[in-house]
C-alpha cells in the first residue's frame, strides 16, 4: 500500500460554522507526516474523522486502505491515537491506563513499556488525578509508542512536555519510522515539524494551503533579526532577501529569508555587532505573511 | 507580617462565594427542629399521648440507634431527639464547607494564586473556620429562638441551640485538620467523614448498649446528654468546646509545618501495571461504578435495617390516639400500617434507585465532554460495546441497590414480628418490583445521550416529576391520566397483595426500547457532542 491516508475534499460542518471546507491530504505509508496549522484550524476535526468518530459531510477518505466511518472497528486495532489533552480516569494509576489501552488496542510490546517509561521518567504508580498535564500528555504517548501498530496519529502530542521532553519524543518518534511504521504529527509549531516530518501538510481554516517535503516549504521560513552594531549602517537594504527594514541610531531591525541568513550576517558582522536577536517565526507569523489573503 | 495578616479579605471571600450555599443550609437545618416541635404539639397535644408515642417509637431501639436516646415525654425532649439527626448533617456541612474553603482551593491552585499576595500563614485556615463558626453560631441562635417562639421553655431552647452550634463547630474544626493532612480534598473528606462515622458509631453503640460510656467519648453522643428540656446539663457543652480548642491546637501546627500544596500524609500509589480484570471495556467500567454501587448499597442497606426495624413500631405508634386508630383500622390494623409504611418506604427506595441507573447512564455523557470515550473509541472497542458495558451497570445497580434495601429491611422487620424467612421474601419481593420503573428512567437517559448528548442531564428533570407526581399526586388530587405519566405509578404494591407481572413487563419492554433506540442513536452521530 503506498498511501496510509487519502483525503480528498473533505467537508465538515457543526452547525453553521464550516471546520473542514474541501480539506486534501495524502500520507504516504511510512513517513512521519507534518501537519501543521494555528490552533482552530480543523486539525483534531480532521483526525477525529480519520479515526470516524466525526462522519464527514462531503468528500472521500481512506485509512489504512479501508473506510474509517465503516470499518473503524478492524482499522483502530491497527493504529493508536494520542489527543491533544489527554484527560485520564482520577482513580486509575497511569501504568493501568497505559497497560489498558494497549490491551484495548490488541496488546503492547512489554520491553519497550518498560524503555519507554524510563526515557520518558514516568512514575507509572500515580493516580490519573495528580498527574500533571504534561504526564498526562507522557501517558498517552507511552500508550501509543509502546503499541505494536502500523500507524501513529498523535494530535499536538507535545504541547505541555518540557524541551528535555521534546527531545526524548523525537527519539521515539524517528525510532516509530525506523520499524516501518507511519506518523501523522499534528502541531502548530513550526520547528518540531521540521525536526522530524518528512513531508507537511498545512491547514488553514479548514483547507489545506500548502503541501510538500521540507524544502518545498524553505521559502517560507524567515527570521526575525534585532542587531546593535558599532559602526554607521549601510549596505543592508539592498541585499536580497532583505526585508522590512527598520534603522533606529546604532539599532537595526529585519527579517531575512533563510538563503539570504548567510550574507546579511557576514554584513552584520563587518559594521561590528554590540548585541544580536534572532527569532524564528512563529506559525502565526507565517499565516499572516503568506496566507492571509489568499485564504479568503 | 503577622501569621493571620489578610484573614479578612480571605473572609470576605468565602462569605462572598457561599452567599447562597451557606444561608440555605443554615435557614433549613435551623428550621426542621422547629418544625419537627410544630408538629409533636398538634400530633400529641396530651401528655397521656406523648407517652404512649415515647414508650412505643421513642424508646424504640431502631429509633434510639437512628436518632439518640430519649430522655422524657415533654414535646421538647421529644423535638430535641428528633432532631437528633439533624446534628450529624449539620456536623457534615460544617465539615465540608471548612474543606470547600482550604483543601479544595489549594488543590485547584487557587491558594497559590492569592499566597503570592499579602496573605499571613493561617490566614486561609483561620477564615475557613471563622466563617464556618459564624454560620454555626447563626443556626444556633435561629433554631433557639425559632423553638422558644413554638411555645418550648426558654432554657431547654437555649440549650439546643448551643448543642447545634458547638456539635458544628466541632466538625469544622475536624474539617480543618483533615484538609492539613491529604494532597487531595477528596481525601480530605474521605477522614472527616470517618471521623463523623465513627463518632456516630459510637454513639450509636452507646446508646443502644446497657453501657452509655461509648456515648460520652462522641461528639454526637454529648449533644445529648446535654438533655436539653429534661434539667439541662450546663457543663456538658465544655467538653465540645474543648475538643474544638485541641483539634485546633493539632491543626495549626500541622498546617505551619508543610509545604503549599502537600499533605502530611503521602499520597496513595497505584499499581505500576493493570490486573487482568482491566482488559476490556467491561472491565473499565466496573472500576468507573464499582464505588458507587459498593457505597449505594451499604447506605441503602444501613437505612433498610433502621426503617425495617422501625415498621413495627410506627405500626403501633398511633396506639392512644383515637383519630390516628380510626384511619388506621381502615387499612387493615398494626400490620397494615406497618405495610404502608414500608411500602411508602419501598417506592422511595425504587426513586432512589432510579437516580443511581440516570447518573451510571449519565457516566457516559461524563466520560465523553471530559475527553475520555475518545481514546477508548479510538482503540478496537465497538460503540455498542462501550455503551452496553455502561449500560449494564446503569441497569444491574438498581437492581443490586433495590436487593440490598429490601433484604435489609425485612431482615430487621422480620425480627421485629418474629417471622424473619417471610418478611424477607416479601420484601425482597417488593424491592425488587421497583426495579423495572427504575430503568424505564435509565433507558430514558441512555437515549438521551444518544439522541440529544447535550441534554442528556434532562432525566433528572423527569426524575424530579416522576417524585413530585408521586408524593404529591394524591395530595392535590390529580387526574389519573397525570399520574399515569409516571412508571412508579404502575409498580404493582406488592404488600397490599396486588402483585400482577404484566405491568412489569410493559415497563421492562419499555425501557429496553429507550435504551436500544439510545443504542442506535449514539452509533450514528459525532463523538465528541461538547
Amino acid at each position: 500500500m503506498e498511501t496510509a491516508i487519502e483525503v480528498s475534499g473533505l467537508v465538515k460542518t457543526f452547525g453553521r460554522t464550516r471546520a473542514l471546507d474541501g480539506l486534501d491530504l495524502t500520507v504516504r505509508t511510512g513517513e512521519v507526516h507534518g501537519f501543521l496549522g494555528p490552533n482552530g484550524s480543523g486539525k483534531s476535526t480532521t483526525i477525529r474523522v480519520l479515526l470516524g468518530l466525526l462522519r464527514a459531510d462531503a468528500g472521500a477518505v481512506r485509512l489504512l486502505g479501508g473506510d474509517p466511518w465503516q470499518d473503524a472497528v478492524a482499522l483502530h486495532r491497527r493504529l493508536a491515537y494520542v489527543p491533544g489533552d489527554v484527560t485520564l480516569w482520577p482513580h486509575l494509576s497511569g501504568g493501568e491506563v497505559i497497560d489498558l489501552l494497549g490491551r484495548l488496542r490488541g496488546g503492547l510490546d512489554p520491553k519497550r513499556r518498560a524503555e519507554l517509561l524510563e526515557s520518558f521518567e514516568l512514575d507509572p504508580r500515580k493516580k490519573g488525578r495528580t498527574y500533571s498535564k504534561g504526564n498526562r500528555q507522557k501517558v498517552g504517548l507511552v500508550a501509543a509508542l509502546a503499541s505494536d501498530v502500523e500507524l501513529l496519529i498523535l494530535d499536538e502530542p507535545t504541547s505541555g512536555l518540557d524541551p528535555l521532553m521534546e527531545e526524548v519524543f523525537q527519539h521515539w518518534v524517528r525510532r516509530a519510522r525506523q520499524d516501518g511504521r507511519t506518523v501523522l504529527l499534528s502541531s502548530h509549531i513550526l520547528a518540531e515539524v521540521e525536526a522530524l516530518c518528512d513531508r507537511v501538510t498545512i491547514i488553514r481554516a479548514g483547507r489545506a494551503v500548502e503541501s510538500g517535503t521540507l524544502g518545498d516549504l524553505r521559502h517560507l521560513h524567515r527570521t526575525a533579526i534585532d542587531a546593535e552594531v558599532t559602526a554607521p549602517l549601510d549596505g543592508l537594504a539592498d541585499l536580497p532577501g532583505v526585508h522590512d527594514l527598520r534603522v533606529d541610531g546604532h539599532r537595526v531591525r529585519f527579517d531575512v529569508d533563510a538563503a539570504a541568513l548567510d550574507a546579511a550576517l557576514r554584513r552584520l558582522t563587518e559594521l561590528g555587532v554590540r548585541s544580536l536577536v534572532s527569532t524564528p517565526p512563529t506559525l502565526e507569523e507565517l499565516f499572516l505573511r503568506h496566507y492571509e489573503s489568499a485564504g479568503r | 507580617m503577622s501569621a493571620l495578616t489578610g484573614t479578612r479579605h480571605l473572609v470576605r471571600l468565602n462569605l462572598r462565594r457561599d452567599r447562597v450555599l451557606l444561608p440555605i443550609w443554615v435557614l433549613i437545618l435551623a428550621v426542621l427542629p422547629v418544625s419537627y416541635a410544630a408538629s409533636f404539639f398538634e400530633l400529641f397535644p396530651t401528655a397521656a399521648e406523648r407517652a404512649a408515642y415515647t414508650e412505643g417509637t421513642a424508646r424504640n431501639p431502631s429509633i434510639v440507634a437512628l436518632l439518640g436516646p430519649v430522655y422524657g415525654d415533654s414535646v421538647g425532649a421529644l423535638t430535641a431527639q428528633r432532631s437528633g439527626f439533624l446534628l450529624v448533617i449539620v456536623a457534615l456541612a460544617s465539615l465540608l464547607t471548612v474543606i470547600r474553603h482550604t483543601r479544595t482551593e489549594e488543590e485547584a491552585g487557587r491558594r497559590e494564586l492569592l499566597g503570592g499576595s499579602v496573605l499571613g500563614r493561617h490566614a486561609g485556615l483561620t477564615a475557613a473556620l471563622l466563617v464556618t463558626y459564624a454560620a454555626d453560631l447563626v443556626l444556633g441562635l435561629l433554631t433557639a429562638a425559632g423553638l422558644h417562639a413554638t411555645g418550648l421553655p426558654t432554657a431547654g431552647s437555649s440549650a439546643y441551640g448551643l448543642v447545634a452550634a458547638l456539635t458544628g463547630m466541632v466538625f469544622a474544626t475536624l474539617g480543618g485538620l483533615a484538609a492539613q493532612l491529604t494532597e487531595t480534598a477528596g481525601g480530605a473528606r474521605g477522614i472527616g467523614i470517618a471521623g463523623l462515622g465513627a463518632a456516630f458509631a459510637l454513639r450509636l453503640v452507646g446508646d443502644t448498649a446497657g453501657n452509655d460510656w461509648p456515648s460520652w467519648l462522641s461528639p454526637l453522643g454529648w449533644a445529648a446528654r446535654v438533655r436539653p428540656y429534661e434539667g439541662e446539663r450546663w457543663w456538658v457543652p465544655l467538653l465540645p468546646l474543648v475538643a474544638t480548642v485541641l483539634l485546633a491546637a493539632v491543626a495549626y501546627p500541622v498546617s505551619v509545618r508543610r509545604d503549599l500544596g502537600a499533605g502530611v500524609l503521602p499520597p496513595r500509589l497505584g499499581p505500576a501495571t493493570a490486573g487482568g480484570a482491566l482488559s476490556g471495556p467491561f472491565g473499565l467500567a466496573w472500576r468507573l461504578h464499582r464505588g458507587q454501587i459498593l457505597w449505594w448499597s451499604v447506605g441503602f442497606g444501613l437505612l433498610g435495617l433502621i426503617l425495617g426495624g422501625a415498621a413495627e413500631a410506627a405500626g403501633r405508634s398511633v396506639e392512644g390516639n383515637a383519630q390516628l386508630e380510626q384511619i388506621m383500622a381502615r387499612i387493615g390494623g398494626a400490620s397494615g400500617l406497618a405495610d404502608a409504611y414500608l411500602g411508602a418506604t419501598l417506592s422511595l427506595a425504587g426513586l432512589a434507585a432510579a437516580g443511581y441507573g440516570i447518573q451510571a447512564a449519565l457516566r457516559m455523557r461524563a466520560e465523553e465532554s471530559a475527553g475520555r470515550a475518545e481514546p477508548v473509541l479510538a482503540t478496537g472497542t465497538r460503540r455498542s460495546t462501550w455503551l452496553l458495558s455502561h449500560v449494564a451497570f446503569a441497569l444491574l445497580g438498581p437492581v443490586v441497590v433495590l436487593a440490598v434495601t429490601g433484604l435489609a429491611t425485612g431482615l430487621t422487620y422480620g425480627f421485629s414480628v418474629g417471622d424473619v424467612p417471610r418478611q424477607v421474601g416479601r420484601m425482597l419481593g417488593a424491592g425488587l418490583a421497583q426495579a423495572p420503573a427504575a430503568w424505564v428512567l435509565a433507558g430514558l437517559a441512555v437515549l438521551l445521550h444518544g439522541l440529544l448528548p447535550r441534554f442528556a442531564s434532562a432525566a433528572w428533570a423527569v426524575l424530579a416529576v416522576c417524585v413530585l407526581l408521586g408524593q404529591l399526586g394524591a395530595v392535590l388530587e390529580l387526574d389519573q391520566w397525570l399520574l399515569d405519566l409516571s412508571p412508579f405509578t404502575h409498580t404493582p404494591q406488592v404488600l397490599r397483595d396486588a402483585w400482577s407481572a404484566t405491568p412489569l413487563f410493559l415497563l421492562t419492554a419499555l425501557a429496553a426500547a429507550l435504551a436500544a433506540a439510545g443504542l442506535l442513536t449514539f452509533r450514528r452521530r459525532d463523538i465528541p457532542v461538547l
